[in-house]
């Protein structure tokens, strides 16, 4: 892979030295994450193929949506036929975190264009975040740390498609005796754990969930996005009490 | 067809956001509790989709040890606490499922 960038930055000389050594080191800072990303994506596609969206949309999603947990439930969401707009909304509640993301990001890339900002933007995950911002507050000279935010956010995306592609080959290969439907909520307790720091989120996770319980019978699905208002409620309030 | 309505327009609300403040920028602040409030989203979604996944069987509650669901959901929650490692814990709550089915 670095042969073939190495090949297009001498042909085309308006890519400097600089910006092909900061893509390829956002490349290099992106790999260590993309060994939790890849069996991510490849249990994405089981799990979609599995819940009966086809491998079109399946791989779609992982392209057009791109947000991991989002995914998940969408496909979850889909599997119980709920209402299309409960899913747009849901994948919508999962995804306003990036709103902090893109606060966070935002003086950083104000010096290009409109262009590099959508194509940036489109980009910003939890782990192409996690490693940009890093490299923004450590290192002072900004003027083509953009290249390094492409690199590590195209070596993600590439990273989630393939996987998703494997997965979805390999799901319609598997035995449908296998109880990988189980996958799903183990993925989100995979998720959620490691990151209960402290009592409010603590609080939090389980007001939504005890609230889930309680509103299960709710129509059309909204139980769970009524579920997550209590607990982000639950975790506001606790915090606002230290 | 309609599915493809759900992508686009779920892959639209996630860009727009994705896009908001960098768009916005010197324009308008996130405002300070709802940057805090942002904090509680993802740990309150996931825990709504997983309570009930473990502990509603046929539409009703059970929170007995018969719940082989819930059992290998908390061997899980353990190992999860322990390694902070996503293979491990889907692999570890997998098997456990596994394992409680066989003897069960």
């Amino acid at each position: 892979m670095s042969d073939a960038l190495a090949d297009r930055g001498r042909r085309r000389p308006a890519l400097g030295a600089g910006s092909r050594a900061e893509f390829l080191a956002g490349v290099r800072a992106e790999l260590p994450l993309l060994v939790g990303v890849f069996p991510f994506g490849l249990i994405y596609g089981l799990l979609a193929i599995r819940a009966g969206i086809g491998p079109a949309a399946a791989q779609g999603m992982s392209s057009i949506v791109f947000a991991g947990s989002a995914q998940f439930l969408a496909a979850q969401l889909l599997h119980e036929v709920a209402p299309p707009a409960v899913i747009v909304l849901t994948i919508a509640v999962v995804n306003l975190r990036h709103m902090l993301y893109s606060a966070s990001v935002s003086p950083y890339v104000q010096h290009l264009s409109m262009r590099w900002k959508a194509l940036l933007a489109y980009l910003l995950t939890d782990e192409a975040y996690a490693v940009v911002i890093t490299r923004y507050q450590r290192v002072r000279d900004h003027a083509s740390a953009h290249w390094f935010y492409l690199g590590a956010g195209l070596a993600l995306w590439s990273t989630w498609q393939l996987s998703t592609a494997l997965g979805v080959f390999v799901g319609a290969e598997l035995p449908a005796a296998w109880p990988l439907d189980f996958a799903l909520p183990l993925t989100f307790i995979a998720i959620v754990v490691p990151a209960l720091r402290d009592r409010a989120s603590v609080a939090g996770s389980l007001t939504a969930g005890i609230a889930a319980l309680v509103a299960f019978r709710f129509p059309y699905g909204l139980g769970l996005i009524a579920a997550a208002f209590v607990g982000i409620a639950a975790g506001v309030a606790l915090e606002r009490k230290r | 067809m309609s599915i493809w309505i759900v992508l686009l327009l779920g892959g639209a609300l996630t860009f727009a956001m994705r896009f908001s403040f960098i768009y916005l920028f010197g324009r308008t602040e996130i405002p300070d509790s709802l940057r805090r409030a942002l904090r509680y989203v993802p740990p309150a979604v996931l825990s709504a989709i997983v309570f009930p996944e473990l502990l509603m069987h046929s539409g009703r509650l059970d929170v007995s040890l018969g719940n082989d669901r819930a059992l290998a959901g908390a061997f899980a929650v353990l190992v999860a606490l322990v390694t902070r490692n996503m293979l491990a814990t889907i692999a570890a709550g997998m098997a456990a499922l596994i394992l409680i089915q066989l003897v069960m």
